[in-house]
């Protein structure tokens, strides 16, 4: 009988900036309410949040955030700026890719009706590096991990099939060399 | 010991000298706190919290300290919004202590809950949710350390009622936690753009210094006149900024903006140098910003690193407190005459001159003029926000810093009487003088019983149009007359309502009685009198730049012709 999956997948080309402009690590205290602050500078200032990642940093009491933000670039500094002043945060940044190292992570369901389109998948995935983390008769979860226009590449070969839904992390950054970020 | 009694020894402790507040369930803790503690602070039970926050608001205008406001939670943490926006956008110092719902039915819509510490994020320094009762010493000295360093402004601190009254057993004088927070680097300065900024000012021959808010909250009139003096520089102040330069000095220019002397932005657009010291180039002084001092060079100078380049691009910027700057800056600048450049200035003086018909009714200006005259404008004078305020402004020259409270960045209407309470409070043997409209002295007059029982001698001149005159003008000026919701009809006898309060009321209908009503009014200290001026109905500020538009086309005169709507701002 025929499996009806429903996809969520709304966006059938990524395109290859899907994670935004800019890239801004912050570190702040760790403490509720520290995010809704962030947010609302960004938030007024009709600046959008592609992705966010928060986690705790080694000191518990403070987390590391990295933001991946679209918006008027203009504007760029008085946002930083902005964050810098709230109480909470240690510091803010902004890290262009080349001088800092930036990571994402994807998680990719593919439909699966057909042994031929298995193994060809399966040779996408291992050209960019990626593991099947996931394998039913119908369907397949794949993870690709690295730069964010890698994860990008791969999502747009993966179209080709059946995605259902794809998952990223949004990306991290650190700077490079003995430079803290 | 519980939480609430180690919060108010706490703010005895810092030194807070006033709470000015509003009861109910969830503050049920605090309010007893303040009875059962041996302290020095003194309550002052406000007739609503607006009115509580802006007494706090004059209290901080009028000393530089801050005042605390206490309320509950839900409605009586909603109603401070407005006067802690206010205090946020003039760098006001102010702790707002709110009671709060128990914290186990926080999330659950319980009675009188509200998210006042997400809702305020927007509007404070900074704010608190405390979730411990051991915390609450040391979360009061980190609100009061934030709130009065650095750029100054009003910090929030919601206490759950179960957090205010369990045990405390920690340590009063627990250390601060603040790691993000470094106002002390305000002050080491950065020699290098100090040195390319005397650079610049020793070239300019056309120099205008800009002295705003930041200059009198450092504390920096010995060092701005000293700079002034021997640049010979024209000054002219913001609104905030009125007094921290002598505005009777020849040097003065006034105040500048929108409704500014015309003197004072004729400078901006012929000077060759903007010193601007502590003013955040706000849009209603600049106008047009991309044609704003297009012509000079601007230095500008802030403690706060994000004013730097927000509105306008400076030439030199110099991040640091302005008096720290001042001083490093003065010993490079060399004597100037500048003859020329004051001349012309002189010029614009006599040729613009702040004037008024006496004749054709009472206008506000002439009230404004004649009290200036009799209280030798020593006076500390607060104002609400409209027509009135701007004549208050260009009438009421300052001398002094501290003795000018207006709401600048917000133009918050029913400021005017509350803070004039703050300031009376605070400065008990001032004269004090709320200049108000008719429209916004109606939206915080239920204070008159809290002025009336502390028998303060607060003189309120109600310039009363009729109106709310300033948006008349700009329906006159900007929509062909067509008067949209600015009548007021239906305004009280004010002289019989304050009466009803128990305060004196004084009328003033005919240009010839000003002033020797106001001298009786001046006379009279046994608590507040309220004067009420009958003025002309429709009557126009001037000068004008109309919003958004360039200084230089600012309208001295009513306009001959008609005008484009404002579309640069509001
Ligand atoms: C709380 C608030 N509501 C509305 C306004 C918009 N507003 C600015 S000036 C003004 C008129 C003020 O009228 P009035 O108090 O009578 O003073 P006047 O201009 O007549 O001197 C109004 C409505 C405001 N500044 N604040």
């Amino acid at each position: 009988m025929a499996h009806t999956i429903k996809t969520t997948d709304k966006k059938p080309t990524p395109k290859a900036d899907i994670i935004g402009g800019h890239t801004l690590s912050m570190y702040v205290t760790n403490q509720p309410g520290v995010l809704m602050r962030i947010c609302q500078v960004f938030a007024r200032r009709a600046y959008n949040i592609d992705s966010v990642v928060v986690s705790q940093g080694r000191d518990p009491a403070f987390s590391r955030l990295t933001l991946g933000i679209s918006g008027d670039p203009a504007g760029l500094d008085q946002i930083i700026k902005q964050c810098n002043k709230l109480i909470d945060v240690i510091h803010c940044s902004e890290h262009t890719s080349s001088e800092a190292v930036v990571r994402e992570l994807a998680l990719i369901k593919v439909k699966l009706d057909s042994t031929e389109k298995r193994t060809e998948l399966l040779q996408i995935v291992e050209h960019f590096g990626g593991k099947t983390v996931d394998l039913t008769e119908v369907s397949m979860v794949v993870r690709i991990e690295g730069a964010s226009d890698k994860v990008d590449a791969a999502i747009r070969l993966l179209v080709n099939y059946d995605i259902i839904e794809t998952v990223r992390t949004g990306k991290v950054v650190m700077a490079r060399g003995e430079q803290p970020t | 010991m519980d939480g609430a009694q180690a919060l108010i020894r706490t703010l005895d402790d810092l030194g807070i000298e006033y709470v000015f507040g509003y009861s109910g369930g969830a503050a049920l803790p605090i309010f007893d706190a303040l009875e059962t503690v041996d302290s020095k602070i003194k309550f002052v039970l406000a007739r609503h919290e607006q009115g509580a926050t802006h007494m706090a608001d004059g209290y901080a205008r009028a000393t530089g300290k801050p005042a605390v406001v206490l309320v509950t939670s839900g409605p009586g943490a909603g109603n401070t919004i407005t006067g802690i926006m206010t205090a946020q956008m003039d760098s006001i110092p102010m702790i707002v202590v709110c009671g709060q719902q128990v914290t186990w039915m926080l999330g659950l819509d319980a009675f009188q809950e509200a998210d006042i510490f997400g809702i305020t994020i927007p509007i404070v320094k900074h704010n608190y949710l405390v979730r411990e009762t051991n915390a609450i010493p040391r979360i009061a000295r980190e609100a009061y350390h934030i709130a009065t360093t650095g750029r100054p402004g009003p910090v929030l601190i919601d206490i759950p009622k179960n957090i205010s009254q369990s045990p405390f057993n920690g340590d009063l004088d627990a250390p601060m936690d603040l790691p993000g927070y470094h106002p002390d680097e305000s002050y080491i300065i950065d020699p290098e753009p100090v040195e390319q900024a005397a650079l610049l000012i020793n070239l300019a021959k056309k120099p205008v210094i800009l002295a705003g808010h930041g200059a009198m909250i450092s504390g920096a009139e010995n060092e701005l006149m000293e700079l002034a003096t021997k640049m010979n520089s024209p000054v002219t102040s913001t609104l905030l900024g009125k007094g921290v330069f002598p505005e009777d000095h020849p040097l003065s220019l006034g105040m500048l903006g929108m409704h500014g002397t015309a003197y004072a932005n004729k400078a901006m657009v012929e000077c060759d140098l903007i010193v601007n010291i502590g003013s955040r180039f706000d849009d209603r002084i600049i106008g047009q910003a991309d044609k704003f001092g297009a012509q000079a060079k601007i230095i500008h100078i802030d403690i706060d690193p994000s004013e730097m380049n927000k509105m306008i691009r400076p030439d030199i910027e110099v991040i640091g407190d302005a008096k720290a700057v001042l001083k490093a800056l003065n010993s490079q600048v060399e004597e100037r005459t500048n003859e020329s450049w004051i001349e012309s200035m002189d010029g614009y003086k006599k040729k613009y001159p702040l004037a008024y018909k006496k004749q054709g009714g009472l206008r506000m200006q002439q009230v404004l003029d004649e009290i200036y005259e009799l209280t030798n404008g020593d006076a500390i004078v607060t104002t609400d926000v409209g027509q009135h305020q701007m004549w208050a402004a260009q009438f009421y020259k300052n001398s002094k810093s501290y003795k000018w409270i207006s709401s600048g960045g917000a133009g918050t209407m029913g400021f005017g009487f509350p803070s004039a309470i703050g300031a009376q409070f605070a400065c008990p043997d001032q004269t004090v003088i709320a200049v108000c409209g008719d429209g916004g002295f109606q939206m915080t007059l239920c204070e008159l019983a809290t002025a009336v029982i502390h028998k303060l001698p607060i003189k309120i001149l109600v310039l009363n149009n009729h109106y709310l005159g300033m948006v008349r003008q700009w329906q006159e000026l900007f929509f062909d007359n067509r008067e949209s919701g600015v009548d007021l009809e239906g305004n009280p006898d004010f002289v019989k309502l304050a009466e009803a309060y128990g305060a004196k009321g004084i009328n003033i209908k005919r240009p010839a009685d000003v002033g020797k009503k106001l001298e009786e009014a001046l006379a009279y200290n046994d608590g507040p009198v309220l004067i009420n001026a009958e003025c002309i109905k429709a009557d126009n500020v001037f000068p004008m730049i109309p919003a958004g538009a360039a200084l230089e086309d600012m309208l001295t005169e009513p306009p001959k012709y008609k005008m484009e709507k404002p579309v640069g701002s509001t």
